[in-house]
């Protein structure tokens, strides 16, 4: 393996180490935003979780979501923090995609983009539960 | 806390995240696990960059055995509906014991394997890693066993909720002969990936739930941060015996509370 190729990993990895902490940070502030704005509507009570319910649907999926935080519920705002935490792995993967496309590293190119279609599968199909 | 173990011995926190809401907080399990996937992300996310930095993990082999562990999680996530509490809460201490033992072992420090076998050299996965006395060339073996170990390790990941980091270090470092630092720095850069894949079908049959998940994912970001600061920094002979200690004492725990039927 030549020098110049490992530097273009390393290179990777460090746009990669970014992109990961600027979404860890912007989620983590939404979830502290929405825990506070939380705590100030409902105050400290301690919610029941002894027994699972499931969310109610309006917490489950992508749109709804958002429709909530249209209208500041502070649960939809944590979730929408939540939400992003996901996707900060997934935005890695589909930088390594468009990275080792860049290296003309194609064997990589499909070992990733099998990877992204994997966690596509799992967000976006409706898992009957 | 949770953060700062998880990202010092390559976990992901979950294994500690779990036992602490369903034994001290009484939580129903599958809570825990949909607000242990989260912290599991979070940790994973955030201590990468500190990674990243220091040039240790292998990006490829993270890549190549991702196919692994997302397939695996994808599976465990579904399983995981049919499974009764007290059954995962077993099942949960039975795979940590089994990685505390496995994990304590044997050691993977010297002896770095120059030359790869066939699939390792066709795949790109070997390299080299900084140690205190240069770069140190390694070479990864046994890559089907590797693999099938990646899979399992992600279907407990889907199942159980942990980043089953436990399990990837042991593919890494036991199967596939990587030094020891390289596997807990790669297996922490596939932690959140495999995370990602069971935390999309646990989001959407309602598993994850905001209340509970805001305080543990904020107490586990600032731990990541931290965590990922000391490990470039310590010994792993240090690191093996904590983890060891560590996940036995909780795993004892949760089998004597599933079996008793008190989770």
């Amino acid at each position: 393996m030549s020098k110049e190729i490992k530097m273009s990993d390393y290179d990777i990895e460090a746009v990669m180490g970014r992109l990961l902490i600027t979404g860890v940070i912007i989620s983590g502030s939404l979830i502290l935003v929405g825990g506070i704005y939380y705590l100030i509507q409902h105050g400290f009570s301690i919610p029941h979780f002894k027994t699972f319910r499931g969310e109610p649907s309006n917490l489950r999926s992508v749109s709804q979501i958002f429709k909530g935080v249209a209208h500041l519920d502070s649960l939809s705002i944590i979730q929408l923090g939540l939400l992003l935490l996901i996707a900060t792995p997934v935005a890695r993967v589909i930088f390594a995609v468009v990275g080792f496309f860049m290296e003309k590293d194609f064997l990589y190119v499909v070992i990733s983009l099998i990877v992204l279609a994997i966690i596509a599968y799992s967000i976006f199909s409706v898992a009957a539960g | 806390m949770a953060g700062l173990v998880g990202s010092l011995t390559g976990l992901g926190g979950g294994v500690v995240i779990i036992p602490m809401l369903t034994l001290v907080f009484g939580v129903d399990i599958h809570y825990a696990i949909g607000a242990s996937l989260i912290s599991v992300i979070a940790t994973s996310s955030g201590a990468a960059a500190a990674y990243v930095k220091e040039g240790i993990s292998n990006i490829r082999i993270g890549m190549f055995l991702e196919i692994a562990t997302t397939l695996g999680a994808v599976g465990g996530a579904m399983l995981a509906v049919y499974a009764p509490t007290h059954i995962i809460a077993i099942i949960f201490g039975f795979v940590l014991i089994f990685s505390a033992a496995l994990s304590l072992k044997k050691k993977n420090e010297l002896l770095i394997a120059a030359e790869g076998g066939k699939i390792a050299n066709a795949l790109k996965l070997n390299s080299s890693y900084p140690t205190a006395a240069g770069e140190v060339n390694y070479a990864a073996q046994n890559v089907p066993g590797g693999f099938f170990m990646m899979v399992i390790a992600g279907l407990i990941s889907g199942l159980l909720g942990i980043g089953s980091g436990a399990l990837k270090v042991i593919a890494m470092d036991h199967f596939m002969k990587l030094p020891f630092k390289v596997s807990t720095t790669t297996s922490n850069f596939m932690i959140g990936v495999t995370a990602a894949a069971s935390a999309g079908i646990y989001m959407q049959r309602g598993y994850i739930n905001p209340g509970l998940s805001m305080p543990v994912v904020l107490g586990v970001i600032s731990g990541a941060f931290l965590g990922s600061r000391i490990l470039v920094k310590s010994e792993t002979k240090w690191l093996r015996i904590l983890f060891a200690i560590i996940i036995t004492f909780l795993a004892l725990q949760m089998i004597y509370n599933g079996i008793t039927g008190q989770i």
